[in-house]
């Protein structure tokens, strides 16, 4: 009988015949294996939150093994002394045994804490690069709405994971959340009569804040993040203009398998970071904070970073109460217009923004070229506004450990937060339009008469210029021939000329030969042999 | 008026004292029981009030004359001859007691750099038997609360409740202005409550025994002596005795905002460079 000889090189042609034969997935799977992804450091920002959200899972998935979401009254016993004997619920005990008891416990909590912070700022900054890059234009408005959508529902996924161990400070988040109900005219202390069960805290707030925070919050990310990919893969990725790319391609790399690998190893890069923060710096030490009690409220009480802008703009509003002599009275409290107000207007005008640049230019035109941010100087000017709001808000969200912490009067940092957020942002639109247009006007200058090299020439008639580089043919005087601008990096120094040709492979040392500098005929090549000394002439 | 029974005998002389008084004998009567009244009434009063000129015989022990000299050469200016206080400068420490002094002169909190919200914590400027002199002066001067010798924690070996109590008690009295991490706050106006990880055990039980800057006075009705050293075995030995698990760094237990600030300072920055070597890899 011949036996039979396996062949190794053949193993995988045959697996993948067997599946074809079966499934027949290999004409689909060609295509998306050859998908074509453009290649930019900025493009990978949204992965962050992508990995982050992976991070989130898994380590969630283990938090929920030891968490007993209860608020049933217990006594602790466990090794943390500080605390053995005192009254608390279930969820701060259960929580305080994953920090002290199960292994690895801790350090899973804070790498679930640290991978939540990082999924809202890889949200934050990939936003600020869609926005400033004009990345949100017709076709993608849609996926720019789920975009926000996605960083509300991450607001509120954290927003209730950090209420959930039921610490003093997550007890005390917990009763500005229920104050911010009860603001709301007219439907308020039903809103938090419903979501609390009756009159805070209630026994049902954190069994309810566990289901959402573990399967209905994370269940409507996980499909918000699948429709968000999908558009990106049914629209294609935007790109850079650059040399070869037009409004109707894409220049890049090959899903397989280049750019497969490179998202495999970005994964990597953030999991450890995660991993890293997870295990030197402490987060959220709830041992230290107590379980909750209406009555003890720390000071330097602050929410996580990405709501700290809401609890800033509370801060700021002046205590300007309307009350409606109806009835019995009624009365609309301050604390509603920044964080009813104030959070609704803050999530619904990004939401618009896309169709109200749309109207104003008049640009009903597909766009998958990025704009650079000053070639969009209006915009740039408002993102600026918004971002500066933005940050002083959520600094003034801290202003009582700044205070403290630089000897600051905490009654000037909260004036200091009112004046600046009325002025600065106008003025950061005013500021940064003006860098637009000035750094445009550069560009074009640079494209028309080449780039300054630094060379002073005299002239016969004792002027003296400086000889520029032209960037392009010149023509018979030796004068550049005008350039367009084509949307992307004008070289602005000499050894910039030439950087937009092909890339040297090679991260460290380049291990291909450089190509030859292309030698401009207006100039000839400057080398020692036939160098003068300039000397002064005495 | 016949018979006489000496009952008959008692009551005609009471009958008559009573019945019959001449105009004299009751002017002498009422004279003297004004004299009687004002002697009671004199004699209670000085009995209790004490003395206008007490003071003067007492002799100052020599710790106090040292002190008393100090007084006067750094502390007058603001607190005033006899330590009576200056209107707009500095408060009058009569009966303050050397518990209050030992605090803030041993703080550096005193003297003073200047007038504002609060006296900043400096290097003291008197060292340690200058300040025990200085407090016994303000103490034979006007009396006041003391810091108790010997130790000022419990020893949790033996006590073992006494941690958790104190972190219970810190968390419901201390909490609010220091922060239950004991990194301090802000008050307003430029006030602010300290940070607790230099303070001695001394140091806090002086601070809450007499309420210095603008700290409330703890005194013995609101937290008893032993409870103030279950707040103090919580503060040396949990706050201040750096055994935080998670981590090399606790980011200076200010909370959230630091962690915002780690998290764009270290996670998102690591991460961009990261993708500039990734996409820059092609």
């Amino acid at each position: 009988m011949k036996r039979r000889k396996l062949d190794l090189a053949q193993v995988p042609a045959n697996i993948g015949k067997g599946a074809d034969d079966r499934y027949q997935v290999a004409t689909p799977l060609r295509a998306l294996l050859n998908k074509v992804f453009p290649d930019h450091w900025s493009f990978l920002l949204g992965e962050i939150a992508l990995f982050s959200f992976i991070v989130l899972l898994l380590s969630g998935v283990f938090l929920t093994l030891f968490f007993d979401p209860s608020m049933r009254e217990v006594t602790y016993d466990g090794p943390y002394t500080a605390l053995r004997g005192v009254e608390m619920s279930a969820a701060y005990e259960s929580s305080l045994r994953l920090s002290f008891e199960v292994r690895g416990g801790l350090f899973m909590r804070q790498m679930h804490h640290w991978a939540a912070l990082l999924f809202m700022a890889s949200i934050v900054v990939h936003m600020a690069r869609v926005f400033f890059t004009g990345a949100f234009r017709k076709p993608r408005e849609a996926n720019w709405t789920i975009g926000i959508i996605l960083f509300l529902l991450g607001f509120f996924a954290g927003f209730t994971g950090y209420s959930l161990p039921d610490d003093g400070l997550s007890g005390t988040g917990l009763r500005i959340a229920s104050a911010i109900m009860l603001s709301i005219p007219v439907v308020g202390t039903w809103l938090s009569a419903a979501v609390f069960g009756g009159e805070y805290p209630g026994e049902l707030i954190i069994g309810r804040f566990y289901i959402a925070h573990v399967l209905l919050i994370p269940g409507g990310l996980l499909a918000l993040i699948s429709v968000h990919l999908g558009l990106v893969f049914k629209q294609k990725h935007t790109q850079w203009p650059g040399p070869m790319r037009t409004n109707d391609n894409v220049v890049g790399e090959r899903m397989f398998p280049r750019y497969a690998l490179k998202q495999g190893g970005f994964f990597m890069a953030v999991f450890g970071t995660v991993a890293l923060l997870a295990g030197l710096f402490q987060i959220n030490p709830i041992w230290l904070f107590g379980p909750y009690l209406a009555s003890a409220v720390s000071s330097a009480s602050q929410p996580d970073w990405y709501v700290m802008f809401m609890d800033g703009l509370v801060r700021l509003m002046p205590a300007w109460q309307i009350d409606f002599p109806i009835g019995d009275g009624y009365v609309l409290p301050p604390l509603f217009w920044p964080a009813v107000v104030g959070l609704g207007a803050l999530f619904t005008l990004p939401m618009l923004y896309p169709t109200i640049e749309a109207r104003r230019l008049k640009d009903t035109k597909s766009h998958h070229i990025l704009q650079r941010p000053r070639d969009a100087p209006e915009r740039t000017g408002v993102g600026a506004m918004a971002f500066t709001f933005f940050m002083i808000a959520t600094i003034s969200g801290a202003n009582d450990v700044i205070a403290d912490k630089f000897h600051i009067s905490l009654n000037a940092m909260t004036w200091a937060g009112r004046i600046g957020l009325v002025i600065l942002p106008p003025l950061a639109y005013v500021i940064s339009v003006r860098i637009c247009l000035g750094l445009q006007q550069h560009d074009r200058e640079v494209l028309a008469h080449g780039v300054e090299t630094g060379i002073i020439r005299r002239l016969p008639d004792g002027r003296f210029e400086e000889v520029h580089q032209p960037l392009g043919p010149v023509d018979e005087h030796g004068h550049p021939l005008p350039l367009d601008y084509a949307g992307w990096v004008v070289p602005k120094k000499m050894n910039r000329v030439g950087a937009l040709g092909p890339a040297i492979k090679g991260f460290f040392f380049p291990i291909e030969k450089p190509a030859e500098a292309p030698v401009s005929p207006a100039v000839p090549p400057v080398s020692g042999s036939t160098r003068e000394e300039i000397i002064s002439g005495r | 008026m016949t018979s006489d029974t000496p009952a008959g005998r008692r009551f005609r002389v009471f009958n008559r004292r009573r019945s019959a008084p001449s105009r004299a004998r009751r002017r002498v009567g009422a004279a003297v029981r004004m004299l009687a009244a004002l002697a009671l009434a004199g004699g209670v009063y000085t009995a209790f009030a004490p003395g206008a000129f007490a003071q003067d015989d007492k002799q100052l022990s020599t710790a106090a004359q040292e002190g008393q000299a100090l007084f006067n050469n750094s502390c007058i200016t603001c607190h005033g001859p006899q330590a009576q206080g200056v209107e707009g400068r500095g408060p009058s420490l009569v009966g303050v007691g050397s518990a209050a002094v030992e605090f803030q002169v041993g703080t550096g909190r005193m003297p003073m750099t200047r007038q504002e919200a609060q006296a900043e914590q400096k290097r003291p400027v008197f060292d340690e038997t200058q300040t025990k002199q200085l407090g016994q002066y303000i103490q034979e001067l006007g009396g006041g609360p003391q810091i108790p010798a010997g130790s000022l924690t419990q020893d949790i070996k033996q006590n073992p409740e006494a941690l958790a109590n104190g972190g219970e008690l810190f968390r419901l009295n201390c909490a609010q202005c220091h922060g239950n991490v004991g990194a301090g706050g802000a008050l307003s106006s430029g006030k602010f409550a300290p940070s607790l990880h230099d303070p001695s055990p001394q140091q806090i039980y002086g601070a809450m025994l007499t309420g210095p800057q603008n700290m409330p006075v703890f005194g013995d009705n609101e937290l008893t002596p032993e409870q103030k050293t279950e707040i103090i075995t919580y503060i040396t030995q949990q706050i201040q005795d750096d055994k935080d698990p998670g981590g090399l760094f606790n980011l200076g237990g200010y909370g959230p905002a630091t962690e915002g600030l780690a998290i764009f300072v270290v996670g998102i920055t690591i991460l961009v460079f990261a993708s500039l070597w990734i996409a820059g890899k092609s």
